[in-house]
């Protein structure tokens, strides 16, 4: 769905998105990662099991919750890839670690 | 100039379940709604449908508060099955924790005078263990001492419950009138006049049911409702999957998964900003009850204003100089949500309050002096 602008060069940084690895412009967010790697939705919703995706990309909307670095529901677009980050879907609610 | 049969100023939890009462007794009443302006407690409350610690020595309101607690589910399940709005109310008991010897002491003393105070009416209530309380709500931390325990207690979403009153009252007939503040009041019994600008709209029954908007509104009906602004906070976590469904007073876990946080009484006047202080304080005493909050984000925060009579306790009244008119003032308009709706506006559609509300007169402030 979303492909590179074409003069885009310079650095890139390895992730990877659900597994798989991923080069991409350093300095990008992890939202930008996800449609990078062609996700159609990056999550979930709690409630509902409704699929979203990134919508405002400025911290507001809150529909690009990820699993980023093995924590939940972070907001992608706020967050700046670096090397070796580890980019997941957020699947509906998170869980908790109860004794 | 539009003629009804009741006007209900005041489109809050309070406001809005009495009007949708009229509706559903046959009146076609007018409920109007000052707008964003106003204070708006029925949307920064923390949704606790709560008994245990309401009515201490004041043992009518703790009957009130139960009748409530005892409607919450015909209304719940009526509000469902007209509007398709599920309020999420659930009434699995509740607790309020203790974290030390002295609080537990001191709330095992408060519960059995609510016992005694309730005579052949009866309050039931038990005080817990440790042992008892982990069984009923999972991730409970060592620092906590104790609780009291009583059935009546349950929670709800109230902002579901303000929308499905809302829209019950307007297809049970009901005018809901928004953006309208009350400019100038003709008064006369059975005969009330309100002006907003150049539109009038008069009916023979009013209902006061404005939060702190009543202060300044009651006396020009032949009523009094000294209420003040006390203020609380509120934090809410990021959704997790379900860990306890019983509410405690201060923490709660909501029907969509966030966990909500909050423990703050402040006497500030209208100040409705937010004080790190006691977030801060209000986060620390939570994760002392429940270690695994400690892991979870805040997402959102914010402090709205308890309409608070003097001694805590409802007011409610009707006039005697102008018959027809009629007040209502609490801090609970989840709680008393099933009174309103269900035994309060059939008293006001009746014309008169039942001998049962006479000790929530604001008359019972007016003590003479002593020599």
């Amino acid at each position: 769905m979303f492909r590179r602008r074409p003069e885009a060069v310079g650095p890139t940084v390895t992730v990877t998105v659900e597994g798989t690895e991923l080069h991409v412009p350093q300095g990008v967010s992890a939202a930008a990662a996800m449609l990078l790697a062609g996700l159609a939705s990056v999550r979930e919703t709690p409630v509902t099991g409704a699929k979203r995706s990134p919508y405002c990309l400025m911290g507001i909307c809150f529909d690009c919750l990820a699993e980023i670095d093995g924590q939940p529901n972070r907001q992608s677009c706020m967050v700046t890839v670096a090397p070796g980050m580890a980019i997941r879907r957020q699947r509906g609610k998170r869980s908790v670690g109860i004794e | 100039m539009q003629r009804f049969d009741a006007i209900v100023i005041g489109g809050g939890l309070v406001g809005s379940a009495i009007a949708y009462g009229l509706a559903r007794e046959g009146l076609k009443p007018a409920l109007i709604d000052e707008g964003d302006v106003a204070f708006r407690a029925s949307r920064g409350n923390f949704g606790l449908v709560w008994v245990q610690s309401k009515g201490f020595g004041a043992p009518h309101y703790q009957r009130w508060t139960r009748l409530s607690s005892e409607e919450w589910p015909s209304l719940a399940a009526e509000l469902k099955e007209r509007t398709g709005i599920d309020t999420g109310h659930e009434r699995p008991g509740g607790v309020h924790l203790c974290l030390s010897d002295a609080e537990f002491d001191e709330r095992r003393a408060r519960m059995e005078q609510m016992r005694a105070e309730a005579g052949n009416f009866g309050f039931e209530y038990k005080m817990l263990g440790p042992a008892d309380l982990r069984e009923m709500l999972p991730g409970l931390g060592p620092a906590v001492v104790g609780a009291s325990w009583t059935r009546y207690d349950g929670h709800a979403n109230s902002l579901y419950l303000l929308h499905a009153l809302h829209k019950g009252f307007i297809a049970r007939g009901g005018t809901y009138i928004p953006n309208r503040t009350v400019d100038y009041a003709g008064v006369a019994p059975n005969d009330f006049r309100l002006g907003s600008g150049a539109d009038e709209i008069s009916a023979p029954k009013i209902v006061l049911a404005a939060g702190l908007g009543n202060a300044k509104l009651a006396p020009l009906f032949g009523l009094s409702a000294p209420v003040r602004p006390q203020r609380g906070q509120i934090l809410v976590t990021e959704r997790a999957s379900r860990v306890f469904e019983m509410p405690t007073t201060t923490v709660r876990q909501t029907v969509e998964g966030g966990i909500m946080i909050g423990d703050s009484m402040e006497d500030v006047g209208f100040d409705t900003s937010q004080r790190p202080d006691v977030m801060r304080a209000m986060a620390e005493r939570a994760v002392r009850s429940f270690p695994f909050l400690a892991e979870l984000q805040v997402v959102r925060a914010w402090a709205a204003l308890r309409v608070m009579p003097p001694d805590g306790t409802p007011i409610y009244d009707e006039s005697e100089k102008f018959s027809g008119a009629f007040t209502a003032n609490c801090h609970s308009g989840v709680t008393l949500a099933g009174a309103h709706a269900n035994a309060f506006a059939p008293m006001i559609a009746a014309g008169t309050l039942d001998p049962m509300m006479a000790p929530f007169s604001a008359k019972r402030f007016d003590v003479p002096q002593a020599a």
